[in-house]
């Protein structure tokens, strides 16, 4: 009798659960469908089964070359997460290990400079750019990215540290172990986990930061943002072609994000889950 | 001693965030402000200089900035409200036992891995389209007059569109708080002939506070500058229906060139962003110190 109600709500929250996640996961789905249809397809109305027609991705490729801006993204979001676990971890170490009376309100301060709005300070930075011939380059990009993910990397790399128990590097320390040894042998395996969700997170923000890789670039160093942004101007619509160019901006990172997604939702806590 | 060398240390190693955070966030705020007093537009040569607080009071005058803020304000309450609920009650639905949940959580993450502009444009053309969309294929499928969203309800649209974007973000966030329950206490409460609503109001919400603070900050952060959201589907308009702040001061700065402006413009919308940030922080601090 008991198993039956168990069954019973089993069977009751599946559907629900499935109902919700498919409606929520719909806009993808049907872009991804209708990439494969042709253009006439696209508008004659709802259709979940696409003729198959891969012209669209040949016409986008042909009309934009997909794999320059592919490469952009992968420099850009590797590139700048790789300079900001550089910087932040040593600090987020620093913060767990030793903390002061200050340190959470440094920390807070390092989030707030993430509230300052992008395009109230547009300006200033595109004469810095400029200036310094940093304009449509990946480097100044790169740099640009790891300063705006800079503090949540701090923050979420300090609230993993802060879960590593002290007395382990106490042991160490009594053993003989110098400084440099604590961090590469004791800590670095501990907090590899943390590191690897930070920076997966980091990869999917810098992938998607769609205001900056916009307006500082022209063609040398643009990214997919900017490959998609090519397409949403209106002159004359074409869906198929549209969502072609939508599946590939975003296929990367949705597949990269689906294999890992068990070490990013460990990550996504922020300290949130003690 | 050795605590003495720790100590500065630690120092040492927080050093580059710290400065190159100060740097960043000092550097282009001194030349905004220097700029929000200057009369200065790139494609006229005629430049007046110090001009006071006449650009203040422009930006101010304009019919859009109350509204603006308004915007700004309603974009970030009702996606927060939607997210937070709307997470609340997924979490609490994924977390039952059911077939293929490892799915379930995929399917339900992947809004988050969409950029803006493909979300944007994905909603504006394949889902709100008042002649191609699938809204308007389904009101056609029940005799109604399909509705044209990004027109009639600009603002509602762009909070449909974000709060899809950021409902993964939060789902998972609160799961993973509501799976790190302690499973005896919600037995023993069940034992205790505790319903379902008073478990969830007196053991699972207070569980979930830390949780939801975490949310809230960070979705914040990124809610108050929501800007490709709004370039690629309404563009602003109707008039200035869907203009936030950040939006206005990209009108004022890149389609009319009104440098001096747009950095007041920009002055406004860091102070407003620090007065929000100051309830969200004491509000997570306070939370966070637990």
């Amino acid at each position: 009798m008991a198993r039956a109600v168990t069954t019973q709500h089993k069977t009751i929250a599946t559907a629900a659960a499935w109902i919700v996640a498919l409606l929520i996961f719909f806009p993808i789905l049907y872009t991804i469908i209708t990439s494969f249809k042709s253009e006439q397809e696209a508008i004659q109305g709802f259709a979940l089964i696409p003729s198959g027609t891969i012209e669209s991705y040949s016409e986008v490729q042909a009309q934009s070359g997909y794999f320059k801006f592919f490469l952009n993204s992968v420099l850009l979001s590797v590139g700048s997460t790789i300079l900001a676990l550089l910087v932040a971890i040593p600090a987020a170490w620093s913060m767990a290990f030793s903390p002061t009376k200050r340190t959470k309100d440094i920390l807070m301060w390092m989030l707030s400079t993430k509230m300052m709005p992008a395009v109230a300070v547009l300006f200033p930075i595109y004469l810095i750019f400029r200036d310094s011939g940093l304009l449509d380059s990946r480097v100044g990009l790169m740099v640009m990215l790891m300063l705006i993910n800079l503090p949540i990397v701090v923050w979420m790399l300090y609230t993993y540290f802060r879960e590593i128990p002290g007395e382990i590097l106490e042991a160490a320390r009594m053993d003989g172990a110098s400084l440099w040894n604590e961090i590469v042998y004791v800590l670095t395996p501990m907090a590899v986990p943390g590191i690897a969700s930070t920076m997966l997170l980091n990869i999917i923000l810098a992938w998607n930061e769609a205001f900056w890789t916009i307006r500082l670039t022209t063609t040398e160093a643009a990214p997919l943002t900017a490959f998609i942004s090519s397409f949403s101007s209106p002159q004359g619509l074409f869906w198929a072609k549209l969502s072609a160019a939508s599946t590939l901006a975003i296929a990367p990172i949705l597949i990269m994000g689906w294999f890992s997604q068990k070490q990013l939702v460990r990550g996504l806590t922020f300290g949130a889950v003690k | 001693m050795a605590t003495q060398q720790t100590r500065s240390l630690a120092r040492f190693m927080m050093a580059p965030s710290v400065v190159l955070l100060f740097v960043w966030m000092i550097v282009p705020l001194v030349i905004t402000i220097w700029f929000s007093f200057q009369q200065y537009n790139p494609l006229n040569p005629i430049r007046d200089g110090f001009v006071g607080f006449s650009n203040y009071a422009l930006f101010y005058s304009n019919p859009a900035f109350l509204q603006s803020i308004l915007n700004t304000l309603v974009l970030v309450g009702s996606v927060l409200l939607i997210t937070v609920i709307g997470g609340i009650a997924l979490a609490l639905l994924i977390d039952q036992p059911m077939w293929g949940q490892g799915i379930v959580r995929i399917l339900v993450i992947s809004p988050f891995f969409v950029m803006p502009p493909v979300a944007a444009l994905v909603w504006k053309n394949m889902i709100m389209h008042p002649q191609y969309g699938v809204f308007a294929d389904i009101a056609r499928f029940f005799g109604m007059q399909p509705i044209d969203w990004f027109g009639q309800h600009p603002m509602l649209a762009i909070i449909i569109i974000v709060a899809w974007q950021w409902l993964p973000f939060a789902t998972l966030i609160l799961l993973t708080a509501l799976q790190s329950l302690d499973g005896e206490q919600k037995e023993a409460a069940e034992m205790d002939g505790a319903g379902f609503v008073s478990r969830f109001i007196y053991l699972t919400l207070p569980h979930m506070s830390r949780a939801i603070t975490v949310v809230i900050l960070i979705q914040t952060i990124f809610l108050l500058s929501v800007y490709a959201e709004i370039l690629v589907t309404t563009n602003g308009g109707p008039g200035y229906a869907s203009t936030n702040l950040p939006f206005l001061v990209y009108q004022k700065a890149l389609l009319e060139f009104k440098i001096g402006q747009a950095s007041a413009g920009g002055v406004i919308a860091v102070i407003l962003a620090n007065i929000v940030a100051f309830f969200a922080m004491r509000a997570v601090g306070k939370n966070l110190d637990k």
